[in-house]
């Protein structure tokens, strides 16, 4: 019977050691949603920490898993911030009307068209759209002039993309916006029946890098990153920007929002003007995460092009997103 | 001698139905275990016809269904193979280091789907897709199938062989026609655990790129607020769960294999494999070296090459706890709503009993993250104080995992005499004493099973645990999944060695209970 009672013991032991540690409470604190990157966040929240003795909690996701968290939450959500990787997820929480508005001195920080007319929310970093393709299987200049070439038959099985994140679904909003449904629906076609389908942009560039597939279409900062950390998984590639006002050279923002459910809208409203104001935006380009700061004070180490030599085209982050991006994806199969 | 018998014998049994209490508390937790699919329905329900047929009448779904429906069949009919064929080397044979072999060949379950395929992807893209994912499952799951066939042929009485080779038939006759058919009930509730894990498998499957159902409704869930997509493939996978269990419960038939009068146990004789002795040794070898070789080789080679390796290594420990901590509680609590649930369909068989049963097996197949927004849903409209701490945690661990714990305790339960109990009762022990004092200790092999596989699943799941944790609680899931996603391979492979190694106890645990432990021997309390 004793050993019994022992193996009773230990798991009810532990179930009031997860309780306790659950209720912790010493001071000012927000508790953040998280989908950008995990590493950069807990770059960027000990200095916030430091300045204003606010204790920052993360919970991390991705894009529409913590947004469908904090839509199913509603009032009752425990969150006061919400940050995404994409605008896509900003805009879907705003539609259901749980952001409250942002301060007028903190969206003056982030230029106009990096964050919605709303003021509901604001761009924090950016990050722009990039082919990669293997210097071994392709030269520069057979490489496309638009990213909707990529839908052309003569790209079968060249060109691997990551379609189910939040990641790929910004680029397509972003091609709705400038080429119209018929031509996005279009590409959309001949991208399925072109490519290769991989999860995550750090797979895509995997591949690419392995010779699977000559080119892929990602974002900058995964190649930026890898080339800094050991270049294992991308030695063999370079990088395309399309530049010249191309859908292919969308930028797509991170964006940063506080709760309207949130009790602690002050320190909330904090945390936000910290992220894009000089101290955060600094921060963020020091970081590892070589993410574009948006703002213009606040530059990124010449390892990285140039975010003013980027030329991309002119979107409105507040309208993308939507069911019809849904519906195309759908209708083309890929997801 | 153990008897086969076609018809339940009403005098052997517990005539007088299930206690009320009994049924009460299966049917408490029978409702507990159907939360997510109330919640998948209802959500279903309310869809408009039109968006439902758009949705379900789409080449993708019926892509997804051939994909899903193709890699259980396969998954489930490879398992039945290796399993088979590795149970009789092991525990019929004189093949060299048995006892060497039958761990081995359980500590499969120690590594993670998702690290498996992680390590194989990592190695050789040929692996994507069908014949890779259907690989990568099997390796992962097979254990599930293993573990009860070497329990049953353990417990065999070797009665029946010997007088089927007196009559005159060959091994592989003897094998055919007299031993598998008493394998049944192994075979069939292994294959049912590898089926419905093969369902609600995610990381793996991903990895690998082949889409099944689970994937597609990660996806639907993380391509934007779609619920009604969402919604409707979960409902699809719940019916295909359904058909699974129906399937299951059919071919087990109504045959008791609980021995029926004494006799002296004793455990077969071994087959010599003479001049094979040696070569038989490739086929747990080979099965040891893809689905154990492969991963590890790889963690360690992660290790070795990543610049990001010993990175966040201080948190290794801490995560280590926290993660045994959940799964210990989430194990314990787990054998105690399966024993009442095994009871009932074990001793007190009825309609009802059976519900309950099933019911417990429904959240199983049905992917961590739709199991995680239902308890979300639910939590914040009745219960919003509770909502992200431990105890909703757990109790998704639970509803998620409960099917592991029945299946071991019902297996055990079918294999120890009502007799027993009957001669408790009427010596005047209550009903209770007589679960404590009586069916328990027999039980208690499945029990330790149950709740070793429990503790295995809920040390590595992801998913729910991504949506539901208390705020800043990592496991070495999460952990591990976080880095890796960073491709910052070399500080993610501790993490996978960490979920292998706190797995290890309870793996060792499973090949104990499943060796030299006649099923229907009476432990003392």
């Amino acid at each position: 019977m004793k050993t019994r009672s022992i193996a009773l013991a230990v798991p009810v032991l532990m179930l009031s050691g997860l309780l306790s540690s659950c209720s912790e409470d010493d001071g000012p604190s927000i508790t953040v949603y998280n989908a950008q990157h995990e590493e950069l966040l807990e770059e960027l929240a000990p200095i916030f920490e430091e300045e204003t003795g606010i204790d920052v909690k993360l919970r991390n996701g991705k894009d529409f898993e913590l947004a469908n968290q904090i839509v199913t939450e509603g009032d009752a959500s425990p969150a006061d911030v919400f940050l995404t990787e994409n605008s896509p997820a900003m805009s879907l929480v705003e539609s259901e009307g749980l952001f409250a508005p942002l301060a007028e001195e903190t969206l003056a920080l982030t230029p106009k068209q990096y964050r919605p007319e709303s003021g509901n929310w604001t761009g924090f970093a950016a990050r722009s759209t990039v082919v990669m393709y293997n210097k071994d299987d392709i030269a520069p200049e057979d490489l496309p002039k638009s990213i909707l070439d990529f839908a052309d038959p003569q790209w079968k099985g060249k060109v691997s993309f990551s379609p189910t994140g939040a990641d790929f679904q910004a680029i397509v909003s972003a091609v709705l916006q400038l080429e119209g449904e018929a031509a996005t629906k279009e590409w959309l076609a001949g991208l399925a029946a072109n490519g290769e389908v991989y999860d995550g942009n750090n797979i895509v560039m995997q591949s690419v890098n392995d010779g699977e597939t000559p080119t892929g279409i990602a974002y900058h900062y995964y190649w930026y990153r890898d080339q800094k950390e050991s270049g294992e998984n991308s030695s063999s590639t370079e990088l395309h920007f399309f530049g010249n006002q191309d859908p292919g050279a969308f930028v797509s923002i991170s964006g940063a929002g506080v709760l309207e459910s949130s009790d602690k809208q002050d320190d909330a409203q904090a945390f936000v003007k910290f992220l894009v104001d000089k101290v955060g935006q600094q921060a963020l380009a020091d970081s590892y995460a070589l993410e574009y700061p948006l703002n213009p004070d606040v530059q990124l180490e010449p390892l990285v092009k140039p975010f003013s030599e980027l030329e991309p085209p002119t979107v409105d982050v507040s309208a993308l997103n939507g069911p019809k991006v849904i519906e195309l994806m759908q209708d083309a199969g890929l997801i | 001698m153990t008897t086969t018998v076609d018809r339940p014998r009403p005098a052997r049994r517990v005539v007088d139905g299930a206690p009320v209490a009994l049924l009460l508390i299966g049917v408490a937790v029978a409702l507990f275990a159907l939360i997510p699919l109330i919640h998948v329905v209802q959500y279903a329900a309310t869809v408009d016809p039109d968006v439902a047929k758009d949705q379900l009448f789409r080449p993708r779904i019926g892509m997804l269904l051939r994909n899903t429906l193709g890699l259980m069949v396969t998954c489930v009919a490879a398992s039945i193979v290796v399993s088979v064929a590795c149970a009789w080397l092991v525990v019929r044979t004189d093949l060299p280091l048995r006892g060497l072999w039958h761990v081995l060949l359980t500590a499969p379950l120690a590594v993670p789907a998702f690290v498996n395929g992680f390590g194989w992807v990592s190695l050789t893209h040929s692996v994507e897709g069908f014949a890779g994912a259907a690989m990568v499952v099997t390796l992962s799951y097979f254990p599930f199938v293993y573990l009860p066939v070497c329990a049953a042929l353990r417990g065999l009485d070797p009665a029946h062989e010997e007088i089927a080779a007196t009559m005159g038939l060959g091994r592989p006759a003897t094998f055919a026609r007299v031993v598998l058919p008493q394998l049944r009930p192994a075979i069939l509730g292994g294959s049912l655990l590898v089926a419905l894990h093969m369902f609600s498998e995610f990381g793996a499957l991903k990895t690998l790129r082949f889409p099944t159902f689970t994937t597609a409704i990660y996806d639907q869930f993380n391509t934007t607020f779609n619920g009604p997509a969402a919604h409707l493939s979960s409902a699809v996978l719940v019916l295909l769960c359904l058909v699974v269990l129906l399937v299951e419960l059919r071919l087990r038939g109504h045959r008791r294999y609980a021995r029926t009068s004494s006799g002296s146990p004793r455990t077969g004789e071994s087959s010599p494999l003479g001049a094979l002795r040696w070569p038989a040794l490739l086929v747990p070898g080979a099965v040891v070296a893809l689905a154990l070789g492969v991963p590890i080789y790889s963690l360690v080679h992660w290790m070795q090459v990543g610049s990001s390796t010993g990175e966040g290594l201080d948190r290794l420990l801490p995560t280590a706890l926290t993660t045994v901590s959940y799964a210990a509680l989430g194990a314990l609590l787990s054998v105690v709503l399966a024993l009442p649930v095994a009871l009932l369909v074990v001793r007190h068989s009825s309609v009802a009993s059976t519900l309950v049963e099933r019911s417990t097996y429904t959240a199983n197949a049905l992917p961590g993250i739709v199991v995680a927004l239902a308890l979300i849903t639910v939590t914040i409209e009745y219960a919003t104080d509770l909502y992200q701490t431990s105890v909703v945690l757990v109790a998704a661990y639970l509803i998620m995992f409960l099917s592991r714990a029945v299946v071991s305790v019902r297996a055990s339960l079918e294999q120890a005499p009502p007799v027993l109990e009957n001669v408790a009762k009427s010596l005047g022990v209550g009903a209770l004493a007589t679960t404590w004092r009586v069916t328990v200790p027999i039980v208690m092999p499945g029990i330790g099973a149950g709740a070793a596989l429990v503790f295995i699943a809920i040390s590595t799941e992801l998913t729910a645990t991504l949506l539901l944790a208390p705020l800043e609680t990592q496991t070495l899931a999460t952990q591990f999944w976080s880095e890796s996603s960073a491709l910052a391979y070399g500080a993610a492979a501790p993490y996978a060695l960490a979920m292998v190694l706190i797995s290890m106890p309870a793996v060792y645990l499973l090949s104990r209970t499943t060796q030299g432990r006649r099923p229907g021997k009476v432990v003392e309390p």
